[in-house]
């Protein structure tokens, strides 16, 4: 089947979706995607940030779809035309969409562990706009522990549901989940419960955003400060693999490897993640490169330059700051 | 106007007992359709028809069955959608009320036409009454052996399962009812796929309004070609209509679809005009989901022509100047309504009722309710008008399911139309801090022609 994305064709199977299209091409014309996740089934819909233009539905029927299509679920058709960073509809509403996710965020990324490598503060630099236009009080949740390893900030949380879908498909049982509806809706365990399982560690790495954290790296170091380095060891659980977070000779935390679109290669166990912070743990491999465009891999927003992710569209003038 | 042809049998007093209703002619339909027409047959009059979903969102049924997927060998589901919580509507109550014996002959024969042996009625949490009605009403139909093995001796089975809901208006959303249905919280599905191929427990799937499976009956009953002259243009058939507001007869009218709107809310026969001898200001024709229009815009269209009650003509215009059927919600509001305060009541809901799945709508409909409140209560700022056009516009279209739309259109709609009040309120802050100040907003003359 033939997609034509942002003016770049390629050819991909039956049942992929407009993203993984997207994902396949790479680059810049890729839509940005807060809830979907290719490693968890059912994902995906929710944040609304991949929204694109389906210019032509297919070969067959040329029409275009009327409303904008969540690019993560919709499936290929044969001859699709779509328009994401050419689109300005499609970047204005991105640009609704970031705001939306911000008017209740603490924006307390000074104090935030996830501050550097959060999939938020990556996709407000490209697509928000600095001030925001929201007088009203933001919607407050205390702080909880969720286990004695995951800190909860449900302050932070944008209810992609990936913590949900991953508690259900990797894990044997599920203990937390989405209670009440609209604003009011928060991720909690159910009366007190603790979330108890080996591999309820990788939540932490599946969460877009600052939600959840780990508690034994909290407040330990900004994470650009660390160097990532490729380290794997024997474990009877998981594969091993994973991403040293290190300063000097010491471990300061164990993530799992992420691929160029900040998702997991492979779960982790939770003994891995948490418990092996010594060097003599691990087998250091070599230091990772992070693919993915953001701040740990600049190491500073100005390098990270606007335009060159944003095209300014063919006669307006470039987006301002 | 007319005879009543979805209700006529209203009046008749103890209908609601099946042998009442069996004496009158009911089920006689049914028993007709299982014995001497195919299900194929049974499609074509409801195509020919030209009935339109009732919900609100005024799809053909016909097309709608036709979409099923009959080539599996899944069990297949027919759905029956009576969680009406649309605020104003109020037609589907009334009609399980007083007439559960025709929505269960309604039930038989579409499921026959669609090849269903398993039927829910989804009906709305608050409808407890209603829940035991309809429960009585199929109770009496297993009995008399209208549902169940193998009815009136045919090769044809049916069991009609009664499914209360939690009270969540989104579960009206048909697969958000689905996902209730199931026993999960009431989240809409992303689509596609569609509830016709995978729907209730991922089999094939109709969901369908109560007035549309009940209008099934008198389709059969007088054939739909004769059904469809019924009406205008691709508007057949009647509808229930909900009148509800400032109007001398509130309630529920079966309507020929094609009435002028005028003669609706000025007729004796129908809402008998305006209470208090006031004069009119806005309706909303179709539920709070579709926009208001002012007085002069829901009499005639900006063209000039009157407007009729039909979905192509109350859509004229566009969302400009024109609204929506919708589910026949029909509220009426005289001079002294404050649209302000109206809109504000509406967001109330919406906020509450979201399903807080997609961000669009979890934050846009939060963030648009303080926002009116500050208005209503006179501490608004001239912004904030062009900041709730703005949110509704980013909300709309941009999310999962309709709500999202639902929750938009009133705030665009009544900016649109009544912005010299939204302004009042923000200039005469010590006028509406009055709770009744509706009568006491002051318009500019040539901004509305009353009635």
């Amino acid at each position: 089947m033939k997609i034509t994305i942002d003016n770049i064709s390629i050819e991909v199977s039956e049942g992929t979706t407009i993203l993984e299209a997207a994902r396949k091409i790479g680059g810049k014309i890729v839509p940005p995607a807060m809830c979907w996740y290719s490693k968890l089934k059912n994902t995906g819909g929710k944040c609304r940030t991949c929204l694109v233009k389906v210019a032509q539905s297919s070969s067959k029927d040329p029409r275009p779809i009327p409303k904008l299509v969540a690019s993560c679920s919709t499936p290929v058709q044969d001859g699709m035309v779509v328009q994401n960073i050419t689109s300005q509809e499609v970047l204005d509403a991105r640009k609704a969409i970031v705001e939306f996710l911000l008017i209740n965020h603490p924006l307390d990324c000074p104090v935030c562990d996830q501050a550097g490598e959060c999939d938020l503060q990556d996709l407000s630099f490209l697509h928000g706009v600095v001030e925001t236009r929201s007088d009203e009080e933001r919607r407050e949740f205390p702080v909880i522990d969720i286990g004695d390893k995951i800190k909860l900030n449900m302050n932070r949380c944008i209810l992609c549901y990936r913590c949900v879908f991953i508690a259900d498909q990797i894990t044997s049982k599920r203990v937390h989940g989405v209670l009440y509806r609209g604003d009011a809706a928060e991720i909690s365990t159910y009366i007190q419960n603790v979330i108890d399982n080996d591999f309820s560690g990788n939540m932490i790495d599946v969460c877009p955003v600052g939600a959840l954290t780990d508690r034994t790296f909290r407040f330990k170091s900004r994470v650009w400060f660390l160097n990532p380095m490729d380290a794997h060891r024997e474990c009877s659980h998981c594969p091993g693999k994973v991403t040293a977070w290190m300063f000097g000779n010491e471990i300061y935390r164990i993530t799992g490897r992420k691929d160029e679109f900040g998702e997991l290669e492979e779960f982790i166990c939770n003994e891995c993640r948490f418990e092996k912070k010594e060097l003599t743990d691990w087998f250091i491999e070599r230091p990772k490169k992070i693919k993915r465009e953001s701040v740990i891999s600049a190491n500073h927003y100005e390098k990270l330059i606007k335009s060159s992710i944003i095209h300014p569209i063919e006669g307006t003038t470039e987006q301002q700051e | 106007m007319g005879r009543p042809v979805l209700i006529e049998k209203i009046g008749i007093p103890g209908i609601r007992d099946f042998a009442v209703y069996r004496a009158h002619g009911g089920y006689s339909l049914a028993e007709k359709t299982l014995k001497k027409m195919t299900p194929a047959e049974v499609n074509r009059e409801v195509t020919k028809s030209g009935l339109r979903g009732r919900g609100g969102a005024g799809f053909p049924t016909g097309l709608k069955w036709s979409f099923l997927d009959r080539k599996t060998d899944k069990p297949k589901y027919l759905v029956c959608n009576a969680d009406e919580s649309e605020p104003g509507t109020f037609k589907d109550r009334y009609l399980m009320e007083h007439l559960p014996h025709l929505l269960i002959e309604g039930l038989i024969i579409s499921s026959f036409a669609l090849g269903v042996k398993t039927c829910y009625i989804y009906v709305r949490g608050e409808f407890k009454y209603i829940i035991g009605i309809l429960k009585k009403a199929v109770d009496e139909a297993y009995q008399q052996k209208f549902l169940g093995e193998n009815i009136l001796g045919t090769s044809f089975s049916l069991d009609i399962f009664l499914h209360p809901g939690g009270g969540a208006y989104i579960c009206g959303e048909e697969t958000a009812m689905l996902e209730s249905l199931e026993g999960k919280k009431g989240n809409p599905r992303i689509k596609p796929p569609f509830p016709a191929y995978k729907g209730l427990y991922d089999c094939p799937t109709v969901v369908n309004n109560v007035e549309t499976l009940a209008a099934v009956v008198p389709i059969i009953g007088m054939g739909g070609d004769a059904y469809a002259k019924i009406g205008i243009g691709k508007s057949t058939g009647t509808k229930l209509i909900s009148a509800c507001g400032n109007i001398n007869k509130p309630g529920v009218y079966e309507i020929e679809l094609g009435l002028p709107v005028e003669d609706f809310i000025f007729s004796e026969e129908y809402c008998g005009g305006i209470k208090n001898g006031k004069r009119l200001k806005a309706v909303i024709p179709g539920g709070s989901s579709v926009p208001v229009l002012p007085a002069g815009l829901i009499l005639r269209t900006l063209k000039g022509e009157q407007r009729l009650m039909t979905y192509e003509s109350l859509e004229e215009g566009g969302f400009d100047s024109g609204t929506m059927l919708g589910s026949g919600g029909f509220i009426v509001y005289d001079e002294d309504a404050c649209m302000v305060r109206n809109t504000w009541n509406f967001t109330r809901f919406y906020r509450h009722e979201s399903c807080g799945q997609c961000s669009p709508c979890r934050e846009g409909t939060a963030w648009m309710e303080p926002v009116l409140r500050r208005i209503e209560q006179g501490e608004g700022k001239y912004s904030d008008i062009d900041l709730l056009v703005n949110i509704a516009d980013k909300i709309e279209g941009n999310t999962i399911c309709p709500f999202g739309d639902a929750a938009a259109w009133p705030v665009s709609s009544a900016i649109r139309h009544f912005r010299h009040e939204f302004e009042f309120h923000i200039e005469h802050p010590e006028i509406v801090k009055n709770p009744d100040h509706g009568s006491l907003i002051q318009y500019p003359v040539s901004s509305i022609q009353y009635r």
